[in-house]
């Protein structure tokens, strides 16, 4: 029984008991033929509900036109524009959900653990059309459960005007960056948000880079949610790297730089070197500077600077009303080229499929430098364990940025993860 | 006032007159049975497709109840009280009862549907493709009225028919270049629209094979698979790789004997678990009472400031001598007419030690909302400047109920204005606005927005990430609840079902105080 339902019967429970008059006289408008063609008979009514983003529907509609017109059915793209993974799982649970969801890979383990969506079946064909990291990063418990069409991750990018050459390490991009502050001509060395409880997913390069990690694997490389290594002795080391370039060391890391001002900070040239992803582009060009990307560059002698890699997919609800038409439209239908070219001209994120990134390449060098910097990156865990690590890293990034103590931060924040999942 | 009195009057003597027709009465009527009938024909089609035949019943019960009770011309007490109770017991009643019977689920990531749910999920889940077995090419066909599977190995090109007993060679048949069947011996081909429009028929089909079964993949695909994991209703376990999983009724999840679980749970009922965690988890007991008073604090702070700001401003514009009442006005009542939401966004940028106006206009270098004393302070300070023109508008009103005479006679007994506001004028206040001031507080306790959208609960100690300098009760649970570990329903209404009782309490407390102190000075 679904919650409407419920909630009908509850509140017509209500409207009984609050009604204390009886007068058997009027029984007025008991409906005689209630109009029950209309919610009732739910399935095989021929049509495809997707949920998507604001900024996919506009790219998506003429392309669900397309497919409704050759399949016989009607498909209404319906835009979500907030809470679009606690929007999904609740309408799910109520029967009222869409057929097809778009959204990022993050959210399979906690989509599964809720049983919301349901494995996409690829062919090997279809398999190796994609880069191999979108593929491995929709891959959950050895199953496929989403059919990748972006792939994003974050890179240095830089104000060519300003610093002319890549730097080649960490060090190098702060000695540049200080010098450019001495010399007046920025304010800050690096635009990377931290805000007052830190962001873990744009330092997390920097993280990597100076031997941190949150998991360690399972034996078939996927993270392992028993094993916290955010305390772990490679941690501490990374967190003091961070505390060096923080507030009381480089001032390259500072809380006053958040995820609202970071972007319009580079785009107003107060600093040279800015760390985010596709989505920061729009503006960058509007800067009117020359600038280029490159991968996130490593401390000296430091580990691969690896950014967390993020993948937007399409997911088959396992309580649609319209299972097989779903499963047709992600599998055979979205999978295609001129879809993805599409959704990245609606919102230029580097598509998954490896023909259609060679074709935007060509127009756009930025897609092919965005998808180079990300090629050693680390699919974003999509265990649901991962909601635990994000808060605590992130303030116990902000404290060591602040100059707090590497060691008693990283192993409060490993007891707080430890605690809420139980290890 | 003498008017009235007649009027009255004349009405009391004479023979009550039949009760008027009047236009509201009509509209309210044909209202209220316009939205009785219209939650009728709602909720009735899913009822009726539910089979729920008891829900049904209590709907028209209740809608034939409603109707009779607006249609006589009997029961008018009952008409007028009618709306308010079906809104008291729909917005007030219900959502406390639900509240309180979640406390008592597990209900959250990872439980939120039932058992059969999660077992679907866990089947379907674990179904893989047969090792080495075709990407077989679907084309959907009737024979006579059973819908079957016409099957192409795009490898070897040969086409067979499926059926719920299994593959049989199809000879004769013409394949598409797209690797579609387009004619068959004895069978009808379905075009796409016509196969779409038989979607769940297509899905239900399973063609049993050696290795497990070919099940549609869409309308132009089939797999064949297996899923290696099956429920087995006799020992109420789930059999296949690494099991067999034992279900546990206790925590709503499968587990095996080496204590893995399947990520799949469902909602069971958890008794009082959730108010146990609640009292004895450490970080919640150790730090509660740090929270507490800084709550307090914060609640007592914002009440006290936005009254005593709002109604110093009140008593200045009350004054005869001032000119310009209204313009002021409009400038003060400007921060209440704002969106709140908006404006703690902007106050937090505001805080910003290095971009913020607040550090450049006073040329200071401070981490507003860094430290704890001076985020402390700045939150106080945004909720001042958010809460004043509420206090400003409500004893404005206040302020013009007390008549003017009795500060005259006052002054004239030779108090100063200190003496006759402190004697007269606030107590006179306090009657009218304790209760609103009790309110502020009891919504000034739980402003979650205040805090969540400014520091977030921070600035956070490095040695310890769970409790913030500016965490109030509220914005801690609620990180406790939904910051880890995914979305956790039913403790956090467990939280909420203690937030109530402190709140109560309080509240309950300082009504008692109110209704001394009107006692006092009625």
């Amino acid at each position: 029984m679904s919650k409407r339902v419920l909630g009908v019967a509850a509140l017509a429970t209500l409207a009984l008991t609050a009604c204390a008059g009886s007068d058997p006289a009027t029984p007025s408008a008991t409906p005689a033929a209630a109009p029950s063609g209309s919610a009732s008979a739910a399935p095989a009514s021929g049509k495809l509900v997707i949920w998507a983003d604001p900024n996919r529907v506009k790219a998506l509609k003429p392309f669900a036109d397309q497919f409704g017109t050759e399949n016989g059915v009607t498909v209404e793209v319906k835009e979500i524009s907030k809470d679009n993974q606690q929007t999904f799982l609740t309408a799910s649970q109520q029967g009222s959900g869409p057929d097809v969801m778009v959204g990022a890979h993050d959210w399979i383990g906690n989509l599964v653990q809720n049983g919301a969506i349901e494995p996409v079946n690829l062919t090997e064909a279809q398999k190796a059309a994609f880069s191999d990291i979108a593929i491995k990063a929709v891959t959950f418990d050895g199953q496929i459960y989403g059919a990748p069409y972006a792939v994003e991750n974050i890179a240095l990018i830089r104000n060519t005007d300003l610093a002319p050459d890549a730097p080649a390490t960490v060090e190098d991009l702060v000695a540049t960056g200080k010098k450019l502050k001495d010399d007046g001509k920025v304010q800050e060395v690096l635009c990377l948000p931290v805000g007052q409880k830190g962001d873990a997913f744009h330092v997390y390069p920097l993280f990597a880079a100076g031997g941190g990690k949150l998991f360690g694997d399972t034996p078939t490389g996927d993270p392992d949610p028993k094993q916290v290594l955010v305390g772990s002795e490679g941690s501490v080391k990374a967190f003091g790297k961070l505390r060096d370039l923080g507030e009381k060391g480089d001032g390259a890391l500072k809380t006053s730089i958040t995820t609202e001002n970071y972007i319009p900070s580079f785009v107003g040239k107060k600093c040279a070197y800015l760390i985010s992803g596709p989505w920061a582009m729009a503006d960058v060009k509007k800067g009117g500077f020359g600038y280029d990307i490159t991968p996130v560059p490593t401390f000296e002698g430091g580990d691969p600077a690896t950014p967390f890699v993020g993948v937007q997919s399409f997911f088959v609800a396992a309580k649609g009303q319209n299972k097989t038409l779903a499963q047709e439209f992600v599998t055979n239908y979205v999978t295609s080229k001129d879809v993805a070219k599409a959704l990245y001209e609606a919102d230029p994120r580097p598509p998954a499929l490896t023909a259609a990134l060679d074709e935007v390449k060509a127009g756009d060098a930025d897609a092919g430098k965005f998808m180079d910097a990300g090629k050693e990156g680390m699919p974003m865990p999509a265990i649901p364990e991962m909601q635990a690590v994000w808060e605590p890293f992130g303030i116990a990034e902000a404290a060591t940025v602040k100059g707090g103590d590497p060691d008693q931060a990283a192993s409060a924040a490993q007891k707080t993860i430890d605690g809420s999942l139980k290890n | 006032m003498a008017l009235d009195v007649r009027e009255t009057g004349e009405t009391s003597q004479a023979p009550r007159p039949r009760r008027h027709i009047t236009t509201a009465f009509v509209v309210s009527r044909i209202a209220v049975l316009a939205v009785t009938a219209a939650i009728l024909l709602y909720a009735a089609p899913p009822l009726i497709a539910t089979r729920s035949w008891l829900g049904l019943g209590v709907l028209l019960g209740a809608t034939a109840a409603i109707a009779c009770l607006y249609l006589t011309r009997r029961f008018v007490p009952a008409k007028y009280l009618i709306p308010g109770t079906v809104f008291l017991l729909a917005f007030q009643v219900f959502p406390v009862l639900y509240t309180v019977t979640t406390a008592f689920t597990n209900f959250g990531d990872g439980h939120r549907g039932d058992k059969a749910a999660a077992i679907t999920a866990i089947e379907r889940g674990s179904v893989r493709q047969a090792p080495g077995s075709p990407e077989y090419r679907l084309t959907a066909a009737l024979r006579g009225d059973e819908l079957v599977f016409l099957l192409v190995d795009p490898a070897t090109k040969q086409v067979r028919l499926g059926d719920d007993g299994g593959l049989s060679p199809l000879p004769g048949a013409e394949v598409g270049v797209s690797g579609r069947v387009l004619r068959a011996p004895g069978v009808t081909v379905l075009t796409a629209p016509q196969a779409a429009a038989r979607g769940a028929q297509i899905a239900a089909l399973t063609v049993p094979t050696d290795g497990g079964a070919i099940k549609a993949n869409g309308l132009s695909r089939a797999v064949e698979g297996k899923a290696a994991l099956v429920h087995d209703a006799a020992c109420d376990c789930v059999r296949g790789e690494g099991g067999p999983y034992q279900a546990d009724e206790s925590q709503g999840y499968f587990v095996n004997a080496a204590g893995e679980r399947l990520a799949q749970g469902w909602q069971v009922n958890v008794g009082l678990d959730n108010f146990a965690r609640v009292l004895t988890n450490p970080t919640i007991s150790g730090y509660f009472l740090g929270v507490f008073g800084w709550n307090a604090v914060f609640a007592l702070a914002s009440v006290a400031g936005t009254f005593a700001l709002g109604m110093a401003v009140a008593l200045a514009l009350h004054h005869p001598r001032m000119r310009g009442t209204k313009a002021y006005r409009i400038v003060l009542i400007l921060p209440y007419a704002m969106p709140s939401f908006a404006m703690l966004l902007v106050w937090r940028d505001l805080f910003n030690r290095d971009f913020g106006l607040v550090n450049q206009l006073l040329g200071l270098n401070v981490d507003w909302l860094g430290e704890p004393l001076t985020a402390r302070f700045a939150v106080i300070l945004v909720n001042l400047w958010l809460g004043f023109p509420y206090m400003f508008l409500v004893t404005t009103g206040a302020l013009q109920a007390i008549p003017r005479e009795l500060t005259e006679a006052a002054a004239i007994d030779g108090a100063t204005p200190w003496k006759a506001f402190r004697r007269v004028t606030l107590p006179l206040l306090l009657v009218a606005l304790t209760p609103l001031l009790i309110s502020s507080f009891a919504f000034n306790f739980n402003n979650f927005n205040a805090i969540q959208l400014t520091t977030e609960g921070g600035p956070f100690p490095a040695e310890n990430p769970q409790v913030g300098a500016t965490d109030l009760l509220i914005t801690y649970t609620f990180r406790l609840a939904f910051g880890t570990g995914g979305a956790q329903f039913g403790f956090a209404a467990a939280i909420t079902v203690f937030i109530f009782a402190i709140v109560a309490i309080v509240s309950a407390v300082a009504f008692r105080r109110t209704r001394k102190q009107e006692e006092v000075y009625a």
